[in-house]
């Protein structure tokens, strides 16, 4: 199995789709600490779905179906954006959204008759199919979405753990959730070519939920977000290589992995810690 | 601190109207009224977050402007969610930087700074330890904590010691209280039970129904005065140094003897 590995780590798909799956894991690392933070994990799954219904009707008039995802989590993310903002009344406006966007996924599931292959792949991700020229697209959706998060990662993190007072210091706290709210629409898109509109949350949710668990200190907790996101995303890959089983059932199995042994192993780090201090 | 016939207002809804006060800095202004009648209103006005219908305002000699420095905000208390990945030093932290775009860290000068406002409110043997975990008092500290870190001329606080048993509530107003008498720094400070700050407040407004008085606590805190601002019998009193404001029930279509708008009965503290 090793062997087979190296034999096949020198081809440039092959080196094309781990530094995609890197990013992609950065990407997933930083925004599911906020995708946590924010209680948003129904936001991300409405704009998954509906970047479905996206990327479905570009199959249809013959355009990227990356590209289909990206527009339709976007213009999910704007519509969420602009309707409910608060916390509140976020949750039925989701839900109203994701109910039409789908929907329409439905109709243009069968306007399309071939459709199935490219169904199965949207929905449970395949990065291994993924032509050249939208790999390219995927690493420069990366790229961006970094950058826009390192550019709003201290405004973002006040106003998420304490608006009130984010916002008498200045911070357009509207403008961070609306930016946000696009960033992770972005995030959506990238994060299922791997795993899959139907398992984006084992990216988006569980790195940040396991971090949670490790350490209370803000930027700690981020590098391990992203720590485990890499390790689930690229290790997924380089097992789904050697194996006939899909990428995402791997990335899958390792976050849990990860998270189980951290809930079951926190209370435990936690106790020794303090039979220490006490002794 | 100068408000001229200022009055604020959410579309029709008038909350407060033709307030006119002044309050010189370094003086301790105790915010007072029901639920619901405006006093948060009054610090998003000072915080530059509510703009004025009518009227001016003037704030550390300007008219109010987000994200000003020079004022510190404690905001009513929400807890923290208890995984939060936050310490109470990252709180306090973000009081110096949350609002700068980019990653970055604390210069050491800054570091100093969050040092300084956590042993300040005595907060050092808990700084590290996650926020959520924390009890009531403990958070409010740290809040304050954050305020202060700015070295602010103003700070407000709305209702800071809600949901804390009476020692807190002591030991929390005796640090904002210490602050402004220390420091020189003026304090508004809003409050549904005017007791815990007896001994600190130089004035007080009392906000109703649209309706203000202000003035030292002993002008405005009169039977006359309050039946005035409630239009019907309020019946002011003054037991074993503690304020107890009753009402009747009916009749004027609220209860001003409901425990949240108004000190509890002395016998219940006892």
């Amino acid at each position: 199995m090793i062997d087979q590995l190296l034999h096949l780590l020198p081809y440039p798909f092959v080196q094309d789709m781990l530094l995609a799956g890197v990013l992609v894991s950065v990407v997933a690392g930083l925004v599911s600490r906020f995708v946590v933070a924010r209680n948003m994990s129904f936001a991300v799954h409405a704009l998954a779905e509906v970047g479905f219904t996206g990327s479905a009707g570009f199959i249809l008039i013959g355009l990227s179906p990356v590209l289909g995802l990206l527009s339709g989590s976007l213009l999910t993310a704007l519509v969420i954006g602009t309707l409910g903002l608060r916390v509140r009344e976020r949750d039925s406006v989701v839900g109203v959204v994701m109910a039409f966007g789908l929907g329409l996924g439905v109709l243009f599931i069968t306007l399309y008759p071939r459709y199935a292959t490219e169904a199965f792949s949207i929905l449970f991700g395949a990065i291994t199919t993924v032509s050249q020229g939208d790999l390219i697209l995927l690493v420069v959706m990366a790229i961006i979405t970094i950058v826009g998060l390192g550019v709003m990662y201290r405004p973002l993190t006040f106003a998420t753990v304490d608006p009130l007072v984010a916002e008498a210091r200045g911070v357009p706290v509207r403008l961070v959730s609306i930016l946000f709210l696009l960033m992770l629409a972005a995030s959506v898109a990238e994060a299922v070519q791997i795993v899959g509109v139907l398992l984006i949350l084992t990216l988006l949710i569980t790195p940040g939920a396991t971090a949670e668990r490790l350490t209370a200190h803000p930027g700690l907790a981020t590098l391990a977000s992203v720590g485990v996101a890499l390790l689930a995303t690229v290790g997924g890959i380089l097992l789904a290589l050697v194996t006939t089983v899909p990428v995402s059932f791997y990335v899958t199995t390792i976050a849990f992995a990860c998270y189980i042994t951290v809930r079951l192993g926190a209370p435990l780090l936690e106790r020794s810690r303090r039979r220490g201090a006490s002794a | 601190m100068c408000f001229d016939r200022a009055t604020l207002a959410y579309g029709d809804r008038v909350v407060w109207s033709e307030l006119s006060m002044t309050v010189p800095q370094g003086e301790f202004l105790a915010v007072l009224g029901p639920n619901g009648s405006g006093k948060t209103s009054l610090l998003r006005a000072l915080l530059g977050l509510a703009p004025l219908a009518s009227g001016s305002l003037d704030v550390l000699g300007g008219p109010p402007r987000r994200g000003n420095p020079a004022i510190g905000y404690v905001p009513q208390h929400a807890g923290f969610d208890r995984d939060l990945p936050l310490r109470g030093r990252d709180l306090v932290g973000l009081g110096v930087d949350g609002h700068r775009w980019g990653f970055g860290r604390l210069s050491r000068a800054d570091r100093a700074r969050v040092e300084a406002a956590l042993e300040a409110v005595e907060a050092g043997p808990y700084a590290d330890a996650p926020i959520g975990r924390l009890s009531g008092g403990e958070q409010q500290r740290l809040r304050i904590a954050q305020a202060l870190v700015g070295d602010p001329k103003l700070l407000l606080c709305d209702e800071p010691l809600a949901s804390l048993d009476m020692r807190y509530q002591q030991e929390i107003t005796e640090l904002i209280g210490g602050w402004s008498r220390d420091r020189g720094g003026t304090v508004v400070f809003v409050t549904h039970d005017v007791n815990p700050v007896l001994g600190y407040a130089d004035r007080v407004v009392f906000v109703v129904n649209g309706r203000w008085a202000a003035g030292t606590t002993d002008a405005v805190l009169t039977s006359q005065t309050m039946s005035d601002l409630y239009d019907a019998p309020v019946e002011v009193l003054r037991v074993r140094g503690r304020v107890v404001v009753v009402g009747e029930a009916s009749g004027a279509g609220f209860d001003i003897d409901e425990p949240h708008h108004f000190p509890e009965p002395v016998g219940t503290h006892q």
